[in-house]
């Protein structure tokens, strides 16, 4: 598996224990034990002002989070360093953690998202809905094939959230 | 007097969860009352029923993203009871203090360095297109960076302690599962002179901005209340461990030294039609008085004395602000709690150095019960948890009730007295929302739970009439 030399960061986030909101954590689960070269797997309940220090230290970021609308079965996208009004709670958002990253530590790091579409959120519950979990199996194999290519750029094409591709039936990504 | 408009903003930013806040006023502008809507329910405690005792200090954790640690150590607490294991040993206990030390310095270090210090370092009035962390990344750099690091440090220790970031385990009932390898400590060790001089400077700042702005700050959202935290036996502040002590706006007792396993004796809820967060009350004085404080304001003014020194040092100073008696002044959160940061900097320090981290005595056992409770200092006030287990290990009662739910009626009030002093008309100004913003971040409330996901969070405000019309609207993010 070829990566370039480029260290990647898988970083899952949500709360495996308010139901589809758990799907990041989740597929971070279920790809660390493939234990690619140069990747690296990170969860926690929510991002939060101490990942910018840690994003400093790696060329690539795939944020994996629950999306609550969007193309399902997941989309792929580009985060863009967010400036715009302040962090909405204690958490923070993917484009503020790599707007600090950038600002305090100098990161030059490549931000990209995953939303894998979820549908129940407000139960107190460590299950995923059974279409969350379809939706899991097919975001897991995209990623294993994106930290794997590296054609992250194209991804983006191809599932970004406005790529109308609908990708309603879940296809994995052409090479 | 008819009331005839309503002003509502929702959610309230920079806060955890979503709530909203309305505000009704009368044909003269005049407000008429202000409340804090808290929209989501949570429904925990049905949750846990049914579940074995023993998992519960793991399930808890999923109440919160924010303070995971502090709901892990109130159930271990508790549950603790229900194993006959209270008394723990050194090491269990000192390693369940590091914890607790780890989250409460992580917490208050976030919270003022990267929710609070925008307001402070740019004014109340400032563009929020500034008046946000990363603004202070700009301005300040290093203060940022150095809010950066001390979180981090917190966490390193959470890790160390917990076992892992998510759904950590140390804690299990009569104890922890791990102590605290030599490697770990030393890792640890490494970076403590650095954060105590941080955690004095931020002191300092604290100090410095309330002192310099104290005309301003004195009448800001402020009003008289009662107090209440946990106390060590000889009255010194103890962010674990304790008995109950509450205290009237003067600083006079309402009880003291009290075992919390008799909280019911001492505290109700009140419940009101409009909020799905209840309002806790002390018992003797009703809820029409009885209502109180807690968290770092609260614990600054029922503590005795720190048993650190330069956290004693610096409460000292903050006493004297109100020569000695109670602090009832909303602005001054920010203050206490960077005393408390400090304090649990010279804790983690104290405790980094002592052998009984590398102890392998663990856990203990007694005699079985059927009753729990634990009660914690957490970043954000007194948290307890109460549970009662049947036979066959399964919870069959859990009541929860979280610091913010004890800050109901104060932060209802807070935003009353800066909707009186500032709303000028119907108009939803960016000063006035900005100002019930910072009132009610004053008391760091966790609305909610940690769902988030990808596509929620903005701010909306609303003016409606009596009948719902929306007259005005206004939103950010």
């Amino acid at each position: 598996m070829n990566h370039g030399g480029r260290h990647i960061l898988v970083y899952g986030y949500g709360n495996p224990g308010r139901g589809d909101d758990g799907l990041g954590p989740a597929l971070v689960d279920a790809l660390e034990p493939f234990g690619a070269d140069g990747v690296t797997c990170e969860s926690d309940y929510q991002l939060a002002v101490e990942d910018a220090a840690t994003l400093a230290k790696y060329d690539v970021v795939v944020f994996v989070d629950a999306a609550m609308s969007g193309p399902e079965p997941f989309w792929f996208d580009h985060v863009q360093p967010s400036r715009e009004l302040s962090f909405s709670s204690h958490s923070a958002m993917p484009g503020q953690v790599v707007a600090l990253a950038r600002e305090m530590f100098g990161a030059q790091v490549k931000a990209y998202a995953l939303g894998i579409r979820g549908y129940r959120f407000g139960d107190l519950g460590d299950s995923l809905s059974e279409p969350a979990r379809a939706n899991l199996a097919l975001a897991l194999a995209f990623v294993q094939r994106a930290v794997s290519e590296q054609r992250f750029d194209e991804y983006t094409k191809q599932f970004g959230v406005d790529s109308g591709r609908g990708c309603a039936c879940g296809p994995q990504p052409e090479a | 007097m008819s009331v005839i408009k309503r002003i509502v903003i929702e959610p309230v930013t920079r806060v955890e969860g979503h709530g909203k806040v309305t505000i009704l006023v009368d044909e003269a502008g005049k407000v008429v009352q202000a409340r804090l809507h808290v929209v989501e329910f949570r429904g925990f405690e049905r949750f846990i029923q049914g579940r074995l005792f023993w998992e519960v200090p793991v399930l808890v954790q999923r109440l919160c993203g924010i303070c995971p640690v502090s709901h892990h150590l109130a159930a271990a607490k508790a549950m603790d009871r229900i194993v006959g294991g209270e008394r723990l040993t050194p090491t269990a206990e000192k390693i369940r203090r590091l914890m607790h030390y780890g989250q409460m310095y992580q917490s208050h270090a976030l919270h003022f360095f990267h929710l609070a210090s925008p307001d402070l370092l740019f004014g109340f009035d400032a563009d929020p297109a500034i008046r946000n962390v990363i603004g202070v990344a700009g301005k300040y750099p290093e203060l940022a960076v150095q809010a950066v690091m001390m979180r981090k440090y917190g966490q390193e220790i959470i890790k160390a302690t917990a076992g892992k970031k998510i759904h950590g385990t140390g804690a299990i009932p009569g104890g922890v599962n791990k102590n605290l390898s030599l490697a770990e400590r030393d890792a640890l060790l490494k970076g403590v002179d650095q954060q105590m001089t941080w955690a004095k400077s931020a002191v300092k700042i604290a100090r410095e901005y309330t002192t310099a702005h104290l005309k301003e700050l004195l009448p800001f959202g402020s009003f008289e209340s009662n107090h209440l935290s946990l106390v060590r036996a000889d009255g010194a502040m103890d962010l674990y461990h304790g008995n109950l002590r509450a205290v009237d706006a003067q600083g006079k007792p309402i009880f003291d030294q009290i075992d919390y396993q008799k909280y019911v004796d001492l505290i109700a809820e009140d419940v009101r039609d409009w909020s799905y967060m209840k309002f806790p009350f002390i018992k003797k004085l009703g809820p029409e008085t009885g209502w109180y404080r807690v968290g770092p304001l609260a614990r600054l003014n029922t503590a005795d004395f720190i048993d650190t020194p330069a956290a004693e040092a610096a409460r000292k100073e903050f006493r004297a602000v109100t020569g000695g008696k109670t602090n009832n002044v909303t602005m001054a959160y920010h203050w206490a709690r960077m005393v408390e940061l400090l304090h649990s900097m010279e804790k983690i320090q104290e405790l980094l150095n002592d052998k009984d981290l590398q102890g392998q005595d663990l856990v203990v056992k007694g005699e079985r019960r059927e009753e729990g409770v634990g009660v914690i200092e957490a970043p954000r006030g007194t948290l307890f948890h109460h549970y009662r287990v049947d036979k066959n290990d399964q919870v069959v009662m859990a009541n929860l009730i979280v610091s913010t739910t004890h800050n109901n009626e104060p932060m209802n009030r807070a935003v009353s007295k800066v909707a009186q002093d500032h709303l000028s008309g119907v108009e939803i100004t960016e000063g006035l929302l900005n100002r019930i913003e910072v009132a009610i971040r004053a008391y760091d409330p966790c609305l909610s739970c940690a769902t988030h996901a990808l596509g929620q969070m903005a701010i909306d405000v609303r003016v409606v009439d009596g009948a719902g019309k929306v007259l005005c609207e206004k939103g950010r993010g």
